[in-house]
């Protein structure tokens, strides 16, 4: 009886703390990859050592396959506590509807403005001068991957640009070894904008996306863009292509193909396997044609809740998410650069050294498509360059006409 | 001379009526007027939040652009090509192995129960799981195409999975090998409750076992006939997991369906794209059935 008593209270005293504090918060992300993993997983330590607790909800596959999900549960009235999106205009209609928490008191007790770059960020997290999102990291997808030893095996100095890497194409190919490595779907939609920013320029592409600038989009600047298209896909073997983006990427680790071009992402695949930039492979900002870096990058959103202790584990997250500590811990995994410019990064490696030199120095940054572009136009845009990469009797002219038809049709 | 009180006939088999009432209150509520938002929100230009009062449908309404829109994009051309191919030949492929098999069934071999259950597991496994199993089978790189040329014929080809002529016919064939079971199995059942009496009688006046099967037996199982092939279209019109997992809509957009494209679009921020779409589909099968609604139940009223 005694010993019950004993029992009981012990058990109290230990529960009842907890459950006065800990609060879950399911997130919602589309990180699954090997290095995404393990960078969620610092995201989650920190949370919980907040009293909280992290409740996972990856969701497989791409932010193709995520978004609608997470959308459609907002909606439907089923929020989850926390959710990446990409920065942008992907929630601006939750956030009009009021369905999403506003996290400006935080953002400015914190003072994000000043402590986070590049502001274009914060801009993108900003509406009518509040603040919805937080931004956790900056990720270019303007990257060419290339493994050095396959190209020093078939007698090839290491290509340092996108023209070197298609002149080298043919033999390696008769080498048996990939030229270029692809991945079924947005990869596809990737490298066209990275061969549009390689080859039309910064500039250009700024102005046909967010300008609408429809002489450029028809002009000859971008029918060189389509030309170079044209050339990548006679060089790519349909049977090839494979279903996701780190597979393409597995395959330029494990040597079966030479180059992929990819986001700064892909870094965090090569770090899992063990590999040292600059000796085992090549990162090359801007297909090595211009070092350029696009401001892409992950947010997260809260769904607003009734329930006053969510909302007060979701202001802890976010607080969280921009804390020295967690920054550098989660970019290393990730790969992607950090949010913040104060932060001790001399472990990192010679990739997102290159990285942090570019956003440094201001004028070499743009950006991300979905800062200029609505989501139903981008994804248009991809089925447009999907079917001209897998049908060869598509034309580069009738390809670009069809693209700038998207751009001109977008809403502003 | 007094007036006999009819009772009114609202209220005759009331407790039938009470029972039905809120199966009649979904129908209305669930279906129609789902259906009703459905066209009529196609007619507006809304993006991610669904709209409900007539004010807002008037503040919206952009008329026939999201059909015009609908109609230029090769992407939905292609996508209701594929789904009429698949919808005829995955029906009528599967019609004709079930019935085949439930044929071959029906010869009282030995250990039928043994070759049924073989026949009927694929129909246990999910779409995803039916999807990727092909898609490893099919994959050029790794599966059937490979294993062939390792053993010796070196200039084997089998590429239909990443050929974009031929990729809806690989949808088509995990399709089959994984609903020829059901069909199977219903025909069997079908083919069951034929009298042997029947049998006896074509056997006396020595009619061969194929025309009898032709032309008796089968003519006679037309109500199992029926509901299989609304089970099997119906499925057909739904295909959606299967193509995900097989062939995620490629190589390009050369195998996706309707299905892929709704989904795409109502979360995208272009619901009223998605409702476009879901809406001319809607009409497709009403195209379809109608005619056939009326024709079947027509006929029994008069019977």
């Amino acid at each position: 009886m005694k010993l019950t008593k004993l029992a009981f209270a012990l058990c109290a005293s230990v529960a009842l703390p907890i459950m006065a504090q800990a609060t879950e918060l399911e997130v919602t992300h589309w990180w699954t990859s090997g290095g995404e993993a393990a960078a969620v997983a610092e995201f989650a330590k920190a949370f919980d050592a907040t009293g909280n607790k992290w409740v996972d909800g990856a969701i497989a596959g791409s932010g193709d396959v995520a978004r609608p999900i997470i959308i459609s549960r907002i909606l439907g009235g089923n929020p989850m506590g926390a959710t990446q999106l990409n920065p942008g205009k992907d929630a601006d209609d939750l956030i009009a509807a009021g369905l999403m928490q506003d996290l400006t008191e935080l953002a400015t007790a914190e003072d994000w403005a000043t402590i986070l770059r590049p502001k274009s960020q914060m801009d993108s997290c900003t509406l009518d001068g509040k603040v919805y999102c937080v931004p956790v990291n900056l990720h270019s997808g303007q990257w060419m991957w290339t493994n050095r030893k396959v190209y020093e095996d078939a007698g090839i100095a290491p290509p340092q640009n996108w023209a070197e890497m298609i002149a080298a194409a043919p033999a390696l190919k008769e080498k048996g070894i990939i030229p270029l490595s692809l991945a079924e779907g947005w990869p596809i939609g990737l490298l066209t904008e990275d061969l549009i920013v390689a080859i039309a320029g910064v500039d250009n592409y700024v102005a046909v996306y967010q300008d609408r600038n429809m002489e450029m989009a028809r002009g000859a600047e971008f029918a060189a863009v389509f030309k170079a298209i044209d050339e990548a896909r006679q060089i790519i073997d349909p049977k090839t292509v494979v279903p996701q983006w780190n597979d393409a990427v597995a395959l330029v680790i494990q040597g079966k193909a030479a180059a992929n071009v990819m986001g700064d992402w892909a870094g965090g695949e090569f770090a899992v396997a063990g590999m040292v930039a600059g000796t085992d492979y090549d990162c090359l900002p801007g297909l090595g044609v211009e070092p350029v870096l696009g401001t892409g990058g992950d947010v997260f959103y809260f769904p607003k809740s009734e329930d006053p202790e969510v909302t007060k584990a979701q202001l802890a997250m976010a607080s969280m998410m921009v804390t020295k500590e967690v920054q550098v811990a989660f970019n290393l995994k990730k790969g992607s650069l950090p949010m913040r410019a104060d932060v001790d990064l001399s472990a990192a490696n010679d990739c997102m050294k290159k990285g942090l030199e570019i956003l440094d120095n201001g004028t070499k940054v743009f950006p991300n498509n979905s800062q200029m572009l609505d989501r139903d136009s981008l994804n248009q845009i991809n089925d447009v360059m999907k079917e001209f990469f897998s049908d060869l009797t598509i034309t580069p002219e009738a390809a670009q006409e069809q693209f700038a038809a998207i751009i001109e049709a977008a809403p502003k | 001379m007094s007036e006999v009180k009819r009772p009114n006939p609202l209220f005759r088999n009331l407790t039938a009526k009470l029972a039905a009432s809120p199966m009649i209150f979904i129908v209305l509520v669930v279906f129609i007027g789902s259906t009703i938002w459905t066209v009529a929100s196609s007619f507006t230009g809304i993006k991610t939040l669904p709209i409900f009062t007539p004010q807002e449908f008037y503040d919206n309404w952009v008329g026939w652009d999201q059909y015009v829109r609908l109609w230029n994009t090769p992407r939905w051309i292609t996508s209701i090509t594929n789904l009429a191919i698949y919808g005829v030949l995955y029906s009528g492929f599967a019609f004709i192995i079930g019935f085949l098999l439930a044929v071959l069934m029906d010869q009282k071999i030995r250990a039928e129960g043994v070759f049924r259950t073989i026949y009927l597991y694929p129909f246990a496994l999910s779409f995803i799981v039916t999807g990727k199993v092909w898609a490893w089978i099919l994959n050029p790189a790794f599966g059937l195409e490979k294993t062939v040329r390792d053993l010796g014929w070196a200039s084997f080809s089998f590429d239909w999975l990443t050929n974009r002529d031929m990729s809806i016919y690989t949808v088509v064939i995990a399709g089959l090998w994984q609903g020829s079971g059901l069909v199977m199995a219903l025909m069997l059942a079908g083919l069951r409750s034929i009298d042997d009496e029947i049998w006896h009688a074509a056997r006396v006046d020595g009619i061969p076992k194929w025309r009898t099967y032709l032309q008796i037996v089968v003519p006679m199982m037309r109500p199992v006939m029926i509901t299989i092939f609304v089970i099997v279209a119906s499925g057909s019109v739904r295909v959606y997991d299967l193509v995900l997992a097989l062939t995620q809509g490629g190589p390009g957009n050369s195998s996706q369906v309707p299905s892929m494209y709704i989904y795409e679009k109502l979360f995208v921020g272009a619901l009223a794209q998605g409702t476009a779409a879901s809406s001319v589909l809607l009409l497709a099968t009403a195209i379809i059935l109608v005619p056939w609604i009326i024709v079947e139940f027509g006929k029994k009223s008069r019977s």
